[in-house]
């Protein structure tokens, strides 16, 4: 491991202006940047601690949304009362990603920048366009059970490990960062990118960015979420495939005619385990708005959606599992069945953008 | 490059200095003599390295000393009262919770931190959605809870079912000690930060 210096920052705008030497890295849980020191894929001349900012608070916006500062740790973001009761594919997302341990440590902030997992990029023996671009991309010829099946390119098949972007994909969230030249916000669909000719490139964001919070916009009241993910193992491993969902049903859902399936007002539908970015699959959401909730309806538009899929040598598997899996979650979801079916003594708090009674899911092992 | 760090372990206060890249695991093993956590995978996979810094569990091999100057760190080795073991770790021995034991240090401390959680109403990948959604029951964990919440921490002797036993006493105080594990956690480890 290359030397390096170690400066704590103590406000936000510091921390900028520290960062914008070359070869300085902000510090925050370090679960991902520690390990790649190790490994050899980071040596920076200088890190940034970024974990004494004062940025770990999750606050009321007055639009009903919530800020989430960068620095709230994943555990407490999952175990938040209003994140439960209001976004709870986020707080499913977040526990179903790592381990306790891990989530104790990890940062909001953190999270959204952790690096693919792809084999090839952690193994610095290995050509890889993402570690050192040029060299090639060992995963094209290698095993791939891990990799894209949606928006790769010849210079990398590599995916996004991060449950939590998943979720807030989903959630139509808003990434605030701060730089040299002030402060912008990025919508998270638009936040991390497909590696095209620049898989090196995660985000879109610029050297020395900081991530200072994550705005989650207010849920329709009737509003339904959850999140499913499917692994090697039941637990602490990464997504082969995974569903942040977020619906809403027309008003005569659920009391129109009897047995009649609900209709979708507005379907939110973000895959993760496919693609170098949480993946939203808007050509399934335009087909199921104002569709009735059959599951033939469903399996249609995300037949759809996966025709876009190619998949590689060991991961054709992925394209049934992604349409099964979001088949179920949005089936279960819109009819209040199967195992998110949650207990209906979920009032939530007056005057908050809850929704009572919502269903909730639980991991599948 | 070096930097003087001061670290509050196990009730003791050392004032140390450190090369920056110094885990916080080695600073724990090779500088201060306490091998209690263990270097198992070194990448945060195994979970043999947990302690419990400011109360909360943590893999102290992805931890910069550096970054937890000031820190006050609890080890299986400082769980325990001068003459009693901690009820976690009493559990461990009566429900035959290891084989080598090289795991089991970490074990422990992961244990008390994440009963220590879920006593603070932190839910799980598996809770039922009633309990995901509005917060403790203040029922015990059952099976499923204990693995789910025990994840990070691999056995390779392979002895989870004692394991999960063990955490079953400790969380029933049902132990030979008598004392309830959650409630005769040491006061280094009482107190449970919060973010929100």
């Amino acid at each position: 491991m290359k030397p390096f210096s170690y400066e704590r920052a103590t406000d936000p705008a510091a921390a900028v202006a520290l960062a914008a030497t070359p070869g300085t890295r902000y510090l925050a849980g370090g679960t991902n940047l520690v390990d790649h020191l190790k490994l050899g894929i980071e040596s920076p001349d200088r890190l940034v601690d970024i974990t004494h900012l004062p940025l770990d608070g999750i606050e009321e916006l007055p639009d009903g949304g919530l800020r989430l500062g960068a620095m709230v740790r994943n555990s407490d973001l999952a175990a938040h009362p209003q994140v439960r009761r209001r976004y709870p594919v986020l707080s499913q997302a977040l526990l179903s990603g790592a381990s306790g341990q891990l989530r104790n440590a990890a940062t909001t902030g953190g999270n959204l920048l952790q690096r693919t997992r792809c084999v090839y990029f952690q193994d610095v023996t290995t050509p890889c366009n993402k570690r050192e671009p040029g060299t090639g991309c060992s995963a094209l010829e290698g095993y791939t059970r891990y990799h894209a099946i949606l928006g790769a390119s010849d210079e990398c098949v590599a995916v996004n490990p991060s449950d939590m972007s998943v979720a807030l994909a989903a959630l139509d969230a808003r990434v605030v960062v701060l730089g040299t030249d002030g402060e912008r916000g990025i919508d998270l669909t638009g936040f991390h990118r497909l590696p095209g000719d620049e898989p090196d490139r995660d985000t879109v964001l610029t050297p020395g960015e900081l991530i200072t919070a994550v705005d989650l916009p207010a849920l329709p009241t009737g509003a339904r979420s959850a999140y499913r993910k499917v692994r090697d193992r039941a637990s602490y491993a990464f997504a082969l495939v995974s569903v942040a969902a977020v619906i809403e049903l027309e008003d005569d859902g659920g009391s129109g005619t009897a047995g009649a399936p609900p209709t979708f007002a507005t379907v939110r539908l973000a895959l993760g385990g496919v693609a170098h970015k949480p993946w939203r699959a808007t050509r399934a959401e335009e087909a199921l708005r104002g569709a009735a909730a059959t599951e033939e309806n469903i399996r249609a538009a995300l037949e759809a959606e996966l025709e876009q899929a190619t998949p590689l040598r060991d991961n054709a598997f992925k394209i049934p599992m992604a349409c099964n899996t979001a088949t179920s979650v949005l089936l279960e979801l819109a009819t209040g069945t199967g195992t998110l079916h949650g207990s209906p003594g979920n009032p939530g708090t007056p005057g908050q953008a809850g929704e009572a009674g919502q269903p909730e899911t639980r991991e599948q092992p | 490059m070096d930097a003087e760090i001061t670290l509050h372990v196990d009730g003791h206060e050392h004032t140390l200095t450190v090369d920056t890249r110094t885990t916080l695991l080695d600073a724990l093993r090779d500088r201060l003599g306490n091998t209690s956590p263990k270097k198992g995978c070194d990448h945060g996979q195994c979970g043999a390295c947990t302690v419990l810094v400011e109360g909360r569990r943590i893999n102290s091999c992805l931890a910069l000393a550096v970054a937890h100057d000031g820190d006050t760190l609890t080890t299986a080795a400082g769980l325990a009262d001068a003459s009693d073991l901690h009820p976690m770790q009493q559990a461990f021995l009566d429900q035959d919770g290891f084989q080598c034991g090289y795991c089991t240090p970490g074990q422990i401390c992961s244990a008390v931190g994440m009963l220590q959680e879920a006593n603070a109403g932190h839910p799980s990948a598996v809770s039922p959605p009633d309990v995901l959604a509005d917060g403790p029951t203040g029922s015990p964990l059952d099976d499923d809870e204990i693995r789910e919440r025990m994840s990070g921490n691999l056995c390779r002797c392979g002895a989870y079912v004692n394991i999960v036993a063990a955490i079953r006493q400790a969380q029933s105080g049902t132990g030979t000690t008598g004392a309830a594990a959650t409630g005769a956690a040491t006061t280094e480890t009482a107190t449970t930060g919060t973010a929100s």
